[in-house]
């Protein structure tokens, strides 16, 4: 990117830089500056709200599967389940931090498929051909699509007492903390995918051959001991796994129940025994979202 | 600032120090007069072994509209893309808005405006919504959003619908929205590639309306590119590209003043006797164009009896025209813009037939 030296120097005060001259109100526009990229992400990350808000559809649509999930086979399995819960734990309380995920797992992968979509109404171009730099458009994307699929897990979230999860503020401040974290990480895969994959239906195809393995894997439908080998190893693979723990560990030690029963129900990731803590499988995914955000930076700057 | 070395750098520079002043970029009338708004040297770009542009060299005078006048894959759109930094040049330079396009793209980028042949538009967002969007992308100061915004969206008569939806639009009406949103950060130069292609006639029309209009508002620099010749009248300047090369450029009445013969078009009952015929009695070469026998003689219609008189295949129509850019693009290709995309459209299913046998 070539930027000229004299950026501070031919830089006039504000109120100069628009005059009227001959009935036409005269417009020059600045160099390129931090600033002015600050509000390349800030343009981006509000049209990702504002077209989330008009596709009310959409929200209630991807609100769908997780309630499936919760409400049908959470209450269809609980009977099965319950001579291994520990008692006064709902079967469904076990999943929820799992269906919150999901929730927002549809939604943060379908606003980064807009960007497929976006390059085959055209609009992609507009964006690119910008004085701006590639990387404030994909991160304004990214910070877009995690905001309004944390939105979604909000939504859910709100529907609490369904699986007899209590209304406490610093739980539900821990799980969108939570949720917001894997919004962005996923975003930024499916942005990634969207800077290569070119055809919609490609994309779509995809993603959802991904989503389904990734989410049974992390152990939102069953707790992550006693797996044979195979599946202990898959589950540790599964990046979704180390944001579902930490949800339930938060959820499981809100309720009123024993400690050991509260380390029956989230025994916590184990690395050949070692438990991981929270921090570190946190850390992962955002570490994750970044260098997936990074991938997407570059090859977006590389295409013309 | 990029030091540009060789002659052709200066105009660029005397640009950039024109416009470098405290006014960032606002064009001053002191300075007009000496501002080139595109100037190209030696231009080439090769996509593998085919050769879209083969070095072409033109200036446009700021305050000009320019028109790039040839047919379909003459190489007009290549030459629009390297000026507006969507493609590098294989050989050659340019400078647009006093800046150069291979070096300082950002600059470029901020100086111009775009509107595509297909539409770049947000569906899912109304017209202001566009505009706000490309406001804020190219850094258009905040005070002055609004106004601005105003202002191009009167001039295209699009300032009632601008709450609505963009997919309400007609195509007409995304085409203005487009023309508005490239003049909202003010550019120096607005580049329109194909701005009325897939518009019915009437939408065409109000489309130059808007854009004649324009040139009496803005102190700007148009270049368009165009494979209707009506259109090209429009133009202050025009250049014809064929193959890749440009073959005349000048205005549309010097060009047609140049050919200075008028188009005579006959259909006859035996067109190959006909032609050998005006050979032989009147010693003229005349060819088969657009399904016609057309030849060019200095005044047609004192030519039009003679040629009852003494021509002996039975004539069933006859047209004679005053040069056209046509005739123009005929005289210095040797073919009609219409043929020209024919040969070409067969051309591309010849090779698409070959490849496809291969397979």
């Amino acid at each position: 990117m070539t930027m000229a030296p004299q950026t501070p120097t031919a830089q006039t005060p504000a109120p100069a830089q628009t005059r009227v001259l001959a009935d036409q109100i005269r417009v020059s526009v600045p160099q390129r500056s931090v600033r002015s990229d600050l509000r390349a992400v800030s343009i981006v990350w509000r049209r990702e709200l504002i077209r989330f808000r008009r596709d009310r559809l959409r929200a209630i649509t991807s609100l769908i599967q997780p309630l499936l999930f919760l409400l049908v086979l959470g209450t269809g399995l609980s009977s099965l389940a319950k001579g291994s819960m520990p008692p006064g734990v709902n079967f469904k309380t076990f999943i929820y931090p799992g269906v919150l995920a999901m929730s927002v797992m549809f939604t943060a992968i379908f606003s980064a498929a807009s960007i497929v979509w976006d390059r085959e109404f055209g609009f992609l171009r507009e964006m690119l051909v910008a004085p701006v730099s590639r990387s404030a458009i994909v991160i304004g994307k990214c910070l877009g699509g995690a905001t309004i699929s944390t939105f979604q897990g909000i939504v859910m979230l709100a529907l609490a007492w369904l699986a007899d999860v209590p209304y406490n503020p610093l739980l539900l401040i821990t799980l969108v903390g939570e949720l917001l974290l894997l919004a962005f990480t996923l975003t930024a895969f499916g942005v990634m995918m969207a800077a290569r994959i070119t055809q919609f239906q490609a994309f779509m195809a995809l993603t959802q051959m991904l989503v389904m393995p990734l989410f049974f894997l992390s152990g939102a439908l069953y707790p992550l001991r006693g797996l044979p080998g195979w599946l202990s190893v898959l589950t540790r693979i599964d990046p979704l796994t180390y944001v579902v723990g930490p949800m339930r560990h938060a959820l499981v030690s809100h309720l009123n129940i024993a400690p050991l029963a509260q380390h029956l129900l989230s025994p916590g990731i184990t690395w050949n025994g070692w438990v991981v803590p929270t921090w570190l499988s946190l850390g992962m995914v955002a570490a994750m979202g970044l260098v997936m955000m990074s991938i997407a930076i570059v090859t977006f700057s590389k295409t013309e | 600032m990029a030091v540009h070395t060789g002659p052709e750098a200066g105009a660029g520079d005397t640009v950039s120090r024109a416009s470098a002043g405290p006014s960032n970029g606002i064009a001053t009338p002191e300075t007009d007069g000496a501002r080139l708004a595109v100037n190209v040297c030696g231009l080439t770009k090769s996509y593998g072994e085919i050769e879209a542009v083969r070095g072409i060299d033109f200036e446009v005078r700021a305050g000009e509209t320019f028109g790039f006048l040839g047919p379909n894959g003459a190489g007009k759109s290549t030459t629009i893309k390297i000026l507006c930094t969507l493609a590098k040049p294989t050989s050659g330079d340019a400078w647009v808005a006093g800046r150069n396009v291979r070096t300082e793209r950002d600059a470029v980028r901020r100086n111009i405006g775009l509107v595509f042949q297909d539409t770049t538009l947000d569906n899912y967002l109304s017209g202001a919504q566009n505009l706000r969007f490309h406001a804020a992308l190219y850094g258009v100061p905040a005070a002055a959003v609004a106004p601005r915004m105003r202002q191009v969206l009167e001039m295209v008569g699009l300032w009632d619908r601008r709450d609505s939806l963009v997919m309400t639009y007609s195509g007409g009406m995304k085409r203005r929205l487009e023309i508005a949103r490239g003049l909202l950060h003010a550019p120096h130069v607005l580049f329109l590639d194909e701005p009325t292609v897939g518009l019915d006639p009437q939408t065409r029309s109000s489309i130059w309306e808007y854009i004649n209009d324009l040139k009496t508002r803005e102190d700007i620099t148009i270049f368009l590119t165009t494979h209707y010749m009506d259109e090209a009248e429009h133009c202050d300047r025009i250049a014809i590209i064929d193959h890749g090369k440009i073959v005349a450029i000048d205005t549309p009445e010097a060009l047609k003043a140049s050919v200075g013969k008028d188009r005579v078009q006959i259909h006859t009952e035996d067109d190959e006797a006909a032609i050998a015929e005006l050979a032989d009695t009147f010693g003229i070469e005349a060819g088969m164009h657009e399904g016609a026998v057309t030849f060019s003689v200095a005044s047609g219609e004192q030519f039009v009896p003679q040629l009852f008189a003494r021509l002996t295949v039975p004539v069933r129509t006859v047209s004679v025209s005053r040069p056209s850019l046509d005739d123009v693009f005929m005289s210095y290709t040797g073919t009609t813009i219409r043929d020209a995309e024919a040969t070409g459209n067969d051309a591309m299913r010849q090779m698409a037939a070959r490849f496809g046998g291969r397979r």
